[in-house]
């Protein structure tokens, strides 16, 4: 019982890896692109990674992965800000159909 | 125009996945894995044609996440511990890359 829903955690992370990575090459922009494929981190791999800790319980790989789960939804939107407040700093220009740009109109009042 | 590049992405993706489903007699786990591969073919292929370096970053960071993924599933189909040793370290490596390149794209020096 335990493997089949470890089964089952497994294929839900490995769907929406997956999922990411087309939109990672589908989107037509940097910011859509970002917005597409950091979703992969928090449902994909942690899902993967959930799957390992229910199929070995709290033994010495359960608990390392219990640990990698915890870091990675702690470190993974503070990369994924950083690389996006860099990007519109290095003067990379939105999509053509976007609608609005905040940052950039409260960029004077913040500097 | 436009539409036929959609429709040939679509048939390529859907073609490969229904191979790897329904034709190739491997276990259930190396099918998983292969599903993962395709993952990281998609990545690597946005790190070779991104238009400007932000992109490439990018697509290097999910690169990494997707390292830990397999990490895990290797752990799960060889039964063995010290794979998750590698994903901890993966982790970190990663998370400290992607400030890193965040710095560099944004024009500063690492100490600023």
């Amino acid at each position: 019982m335990n493997e089949i829903i470890a089964l089952i955690f497994i294929v839900v992370g490995i769907t929406f890896d997956m999922f990411g990575c087309i939109g990672l090459v589908r989107m037509p922009d940097i910011y859509n692109r970002l917005q597409a494929s950091t979703k992969c981190v928090t449902l994909g791999t942690c899902g993967i990674l959930f799957g390992v800790l229910i199929k070995f319980g709290f033994t010495a790989a359960g608990v390392k992965a219990f640990i990698c789960i915890i870091f990675l939804l702690l470190t993974a939107p503070v990369s994924a800000h950083a690389l996006a407040r860099a990007t519109h700093r290095s003067g990379v220009k939105l999509w053509g159909k976007s609608v609005c740009d905040k940052y950039e109109e409260d960029k004077d009042a913040l500097s | 125009m436009r539409f036929v590049r959609w429709l040939l992405g679509f048939v390529f993706l859907a073609g490969i996945i229904i191979i790897i489903f329904a034709y190739l007699r491997i276990e259930p786990q190396a099918k998983l894995m292969l599903y993962l591969l395709i993952s990281f073919l998609l990545s690597l292929f946005r790190v070779l044609k991104g238009p400007t370096p932000a992109d490439r970053a990018i697509a290097t960071d999910i690169f990494g996440i997707l390292v830990i993924g397999f990490c895990g599933i290797l752990a799960v189909y060889t039964g063995r511990d010290w794979y998750m040793d590698i994903a901890i370290a993966w982790a970190l490596q990663s998370f400290i890359g992607a400030l890193a390149l965040a710095k560099f794209i944004e024009g500063k020096s690492f100490d600023e």
